[in-house]
């Protein structure tokens, strides 16, 4: 729907898309600014857009209060983790759903994709009992373990695949009388062409683990295994009510850096997700 | 590789007479590379999908108290229990509330930006980053802002006071609460169906608009005649999506309301988060999985069956 408008409906547009961004945009910005205020300005109104005596004493006392840093870095390492791992998965098996011809291969697809309507919210009771028994209770292994190969993998393996299968054959014939084999074709030719779907899985792999949240409080109970989220709730004072400012400087580092990399990588972001297996 | 046997099919597949064939074609061993690739993928979903699935249906069937330490057998009384459950009832409605909401704000919001940001307009990037920044915000990070951003004299209050509107106690009232949970949510991934749709509005040819402006068509008319069939694949697929999240939403209500006031915030994964984990009753947790499982089962059949009737055509 490109057609040409007229001046007029150019200006009504801006001003309804500026209208629009606001509940998008005022939150983080207010977060960011607020975590800087002294508590009493936080709620004063109207709000201050900028800080009057910017200070970061609640950056601070986030990491006397938890071992912030080392949760930082669980998040971190979790989330790499999984992403990595469920790279590898899921181009593995979407490659060989996709292009290799083998028996069963219909039925196992089906199988696989069953996964999909089985979040992990539903398995989440036996899950604990699993890991329970293996002692990796308080531990990042289920944190790890459960997303590589259950729903959100399943996800990554049918957008891979519906990506391998939009390759032209060609190229793997071309392959084949280069005398590559079946890995060799994977490796060096089907996976760096695939890297937007790569890209987008990775994207959307990454954030779910850094999301996670129940898996969290039901798996981790010591606050030095904690990750992220988990954290973000805990600075409460000694009755319970949340301590304003240190909550909002914790959450302010724990946005900022990702959306920091959104905006810089914002093209490979919307698009990679926009152009994959999930087009419809 | 294979040096005796590079041409497949129906030339190489009788066996040649006075040649011994080995036993690794091609076409076996290609085979088997097949099965190995997807062995992780297989291997994890047994382990962690299927036999959980297995043992959910396994603990239903028993009275599990974890601190007694008790595991009984008692057949489908945790049912016959969950049929009686007085707060069965409050916890569908939530569940049922929270997803309609959500489906139809997030899906009828994220059309209007993907229409609005596909015009011909400079700077629509700039806003397409807007809109879509909260997606990779943390989740929980977004929802402790709203809920300072919501509380009684919060910043939305505080916008509503400047227009003369007295606000709510947003997170406190039985109807406001479930509203402010669902908008909080929908601002947080909105973008992300904005995306797919504006993909797929960007893939509806130009010439049909033009051939429906001779024709007189007003531009309601061809929103709804021309856009909306075309793009029904991406609506269908993203409907889909957003109903099966919206059945696993834990951490804003954890986080905003912790399923109050009262019962009209407790979802379903929330409620058996409490029976589970906070009350310790494994078995009937167990038990509402399942009625979790079914719920999200049907849903997907449901509109499985619906895109063969309504979806304009399949790409």
């Amino acid at each position: 729907m490109s057609r040409d408008l007229s001046r007029r409906t150019k200006l009504v547009l801006y001003g309804v898309l500026m209208v629009l961004a606001v509940p998008f945009v005022f939150p983080t910005w207010w977060m960011v600014t607020s975590s800087l205020k002294p508590v009493a300005d936080i709620f004063s109104f109207p709000p201050q857009l900028l800080p009057t005596d910017p200070r970061l004493d609640a950056y601070q006392r986030v990491f006397e209060l938890q071992p912030f840093g080392q949760q930082y870095l669980n998040s971190l390492y979790i989330a790499l983790l999984v992403t990595v791992g469920t790279l590898a998965v899921a181009s593995l098996a979407g490659y060989a759903f996709a292009r290799i011809r083998f028996r069963g291969q219909n039925v196992l697809f089906l199988v696989v994709l069953a996964g999909l309507l089985i979040p992990s919210e539903v398995t989440i009771v036996p899950l604990f009992q699993m890991f329970f028994k293996l002692d990796l209770i308080d531990t990042h292994w289920p944190l790890i373990l459960v997303p590589i190969f259950g729903a959100p993998s399943v996800l990554a393996t049918f957008i891979m695949r519906q990506f391998f299968i939009s390759l032209p054959g060609e190229l793997e014939e071309a392959a084949r009388v280069d005398g590559l084999g079946r890995f060799a074709t994977f490796w060096k030719i089907a996976l760096p062409l695939s890297r937007p779907a790569l890209g987008a899985v990775a994207i959307f792999t990454f954030l779910h683990s850094w999301n996670l949240y129940l898996e969290p409080i039901v798996f981790l109970s010591s606050p030095d295994k904690f990750t992220l989220p988990q954290a973000l709730t805990q600075f409460v004072d000694a009755y319970g009510g949340p301590m304003w400012d240190v909550q909002l400087a914790a959450a302010s580092m724990t946005a900022l850096p990702v959306l920091a990399v959104f905006v810089i990588a914002q093209k490979q972001f919307v698009e990679g997700l926009a152009h994959t297996g999930l087009k419809g | 590789m294979t040096q005796t046997d590079t041409r497949v099919g129906p030339a190489a597949a009788g066996p040649t007479p006075g040649r011994a064939r080995p036993f690794w074609t091609t076409r076996r061993r290609d085979q088997l590379t097949g099965y190995l690739f997807i062995t992780p993928q297989l291997l994890g979903s047994a382990v962690f999908v299927i036999l959980p699935l297995v043992l959910v249906v396994w603990y239903s069937l028993h009275e599990w108290n974890v601190l007694a330490g008790s595991f009984d057998f008692i057949g489908a009384d945790n049912y016959a229990a969950l049929a009686d459950d007085p707060n069965l009832g409050p916890v569908l409605r939530s569940t049922g509330l929270f997803s309609i909401g959500l489906v139809v704000l997030n899906l009828g919001l994220a059309l209007l930006l993907a229409v609005l940001l596909n015009q011909k307009l400079r700077g629509t990037i700039v806003f397409r980053t807007l809109f879509f920044s909260p997606v990779v915000v943390s989740l929980v990070a977004w929802t402790i802002v709203w809920g300072f951003l919501l509380q009684d004299n919060g910043g939305v209050n505080g916008l509503l006071d400047t227009l003369g509107v007295d606000g709510p106690n947003w997170l406190r009232g039985e109807g406001t609460a479930m509203l402010s949970v669902i908008v909080v949510q929908v601002f947080k991934n909105v973008g992300l169906n904005m995306v797919l749709f504006l993909a797929a509005l960007q893939g509806v040819p130009t010439d049909l608009y033009e051939a429906a402006e001779v024709d007189g068509a007003s531009r309601m008319r061809q929103f709804w005649r021309i856009t909306v069939p075309l793009i029904s694949p991406t609506i269908m697929l993203t409907s889909i999506i957003t109903v099966v999240g919206s059945l696993q939403v834990f951490a804003q209500i954890a986080v905003l309301t912790q399923g109050g006031p009262g019962t009209s915030t407790t979802v379903l994964v929330y409620y058996l988060y409490q029976q589970a984990f906070q009350f310790h009753h494994f078995g009937y947790g167990a038990t509402l999985s399942i009625l979790l499982f079914v719920i999200v089962l049907a849903l997907t059949v449901l509109q499985w069956q619906m895109r063969k009737r309504w979806v304009f055509h399949e790409s």
